[in-house]
């Protein structure tokens, strides 16, 4: 028998080939998805603009309520501690900044992203995955369709659009949202605080959001796919492969949003 | 082979050899099919009868040997001459494996919209054709999830022929039907090749079905192509794995049980 710890190791080694592998594909996923798009049209795999505008709707504009709520929320939510942690300085006062450049920064993007990967991410490992059970994945290529340009594609640009048009929209409430607990403390209008808000903000400030946003959204799209197309076991498996994409973009998402926080704030 | 036999060949399979693992699935296969030609392909499980097709349709490499179908050899050509055959194959799979979010129509429809610049008005109309032809006319409009299984079989089929391909190839086209709608299915495929000369492969496991379709029956046995011959000759056939088959029987040895105790306690084996 072997060893219990030689056998650990080996599983360990096992693990971390499958996920080197998933990652691989991921990679390759984004690359031939902008190759698709490039010579798509030469090789009458032609990408089609009306599925692109329904993955706009169903990935961007649907997601939308979800989105400016909570981001309304997270923007009352920050009014909240920062005028607390600001009054022991006497500062409260510096809280418009601090809003403005936090939500634009940071929150708008995480909090969009999450709510993204959740509903889009699982939602595109759900699909893919029941395809890939139900032998669609396989008829499309017998076809002689390219599954990445069918599948993957439409999704990664309907992302990469619309993501950072939910930025903006966040941005916009969760000072909002900032805004009506603050002007009480602050005595100021709703109106002022708004204006002084965009003020404050230089552009970097919206291009840091901007840029994360589209890091999210292909994120977002790729742990998806990969999942989906990794998909064994039937039914469950499509479950098991829904709860993965979730888990595994929110961390990546995570991840990512702390390095381009870095080198975006240098 | 003389030169006219090799213009007449649909596919020509030769010393196909793949592995999955460090396991051999297909061991030097030899195969071929005329035009014109129903060819039904049978063995029990594993004997390799589905992997032989998928490598035919190109979805993998092969480890050895060459694949040429419609006289183009899959695995040297450039990926538009690749294309451009594909669309000369029809395929049927054994689920069916219509797009579930799409209508009958639509699915019928989808190789039409990816590869030709055909106008909606055409496409609808040729769509509609071939859903008579199956004997779906007017279920167009129903998704896959409301059609039985006979139904989701034929509209399969109707994809199949949308683009008038040269070769047909079925996986398993009566598996899970009841006799009736199976015979309905072999009929189609039958009238199919009388009306358009199609080329047609059948993998099946339905005795009735192959005897009654096919024009030759190549049985496969552990990936090695065991006999190809007229219906009359395979059921003749004294080769004791083929009269296994034909009479349903059970091929395994029978199991000593030292052995199996000995396997199962041998020191690589696990439950995972």
């Amino acid at each position: 028998m072997k060893h219990k710890v030689v056998q650990k190791v080996e599983n360990l080694g096992q693990l971390t080939v499958q996920y080197l592998e998933r990652l691989g594909f991921a990679m390759r996923l984004f690359w031939d998805s902008f190759y698709w798009l490039i010579v798509g049209r030469k090789y009458k795999q032609r990408v089609r603009f009306a599925q692109i505008v329904k993955h706009i709707k169903m990935d961007g504009v649907d997601a939308l309520p979800i989105v400016l709520a909570l981001a309304l929320v997270v923007g009352m939510m920050l009014a909240i501690q920062l005028i607390y942690a600001l009054q022991a300085f006497g500062a409260q006062s510096q809280v418009l900044l601090a809003i403005a450049k936090s939500v634009t920064r940071e929150f708008s993007p995480l909090i969009t992203g999450i709510i993204v990967a959740g509903r889009s991410g699982a939602a595109i490992a759900a699909r893919i995955g029941s395809q890939v059970v139900s032998q669609e994945i396989d008829a499309l290529k017998v076809m002689g369709v390219v599954p990445v340009r069918y599948l993957v594609l439409p999704p990664l640009l309907a992302l990469m659009i619309s993501m950072p048009m939910l930025i903006i929209g966040a941005d916009i409430v969760a000072i909002f949202g900032g805004a009506l607990f603050s002007v009480g403390k602050l005595d100021m209008s709703i109106t002022a605080y708004m204006v002084e808000s965009f003020n404050v903000l230089v552009v970097g400030d919206i291009i840091q959001g901007l840029i994360k946003s589209v890091v999210f959204g292909v994120i977002i799209v790729l742990v998806g796919a990969t999942t989906g197309f990794y998909v064994t076991g039937g039914a469950e498996g499509v479950g098991r492969a829904t709860t993965t994409a979730v888990v595994v973009s929110i961390s990546f998402i995570v991840l990512a949003d702390m390095i381009a926080s870095y080198f975006l704030t240098q | 082979m003389n030169a006219k036999q090799q213009t007449q060949a649909v596919i020509e399979v030769n010393n196909l050899e793949t592995y999955y693992g460090q396991r051999k699935i297909l061991d030097g296969m030899d195969f071929q099919v005329d035009q014109g030609e129903i060819r039904v392909i049978m063995g029990g499980s594993g004997s390799g009868k589905s992997t032989l097709l998928w490598y035919i349709l190109g979805l993998y490499k092969p480890d050895g040997g060459t694949i040429k179908v419609l006289g183009q050899d899959i695995n040297q050509i450039s990926f538009n001459d690749h294309l451009k055959l594909k669309q000369n194959i029809g395929v049927a799979f054994q689920s069916g494996a219509l797009f579930s979010s799409m209508s009958v129509g639509d699915n019928v429809a989808f190789p039409l919209r990816e590869f030709t610049d055909l106008d909606e008005n055409t496409i609808r109309i040729i769509t509609r054709m071939k859903l008579e032809v199956v004997n779906l006319g007017g279920f167009h409009k129903l998704m896959p999830s409301q059609l039985s299984g006979g139904m989701i079989k034929r509209a399969a089929l109707a994809r199949a022929i949308v683009m008038d391909p040269r070769l047909l190839i079925f996986d398993e086209p009566s598996a899970g039907l009841d006799p009736v709608v199976a015979s309905e299915i072999d009929d189609l495929i039958l009238s199919l090749r009388d009306t358009t000369g199609v080329s047609v492969v059948v993998v099946t496991h339905e005795l009735d079905s192959a005897f009654k379709i096919a024009d030759r029956i190549t049985v496969l046995d552990q990936g090695k192509n065991l006999l190809t011959a007229s219906v009359e000759e395979v059921k003749q056939s004294k080769n004791k794995r083929i009269m296994d088959l034909l009479q349903r029987r059970s091929r395994h040895d029978k199991l000593d049980p030292e052995d199996y105790l000995r396997r199962l306690t041998q020191e690589n084996y696990t439950l995972s």
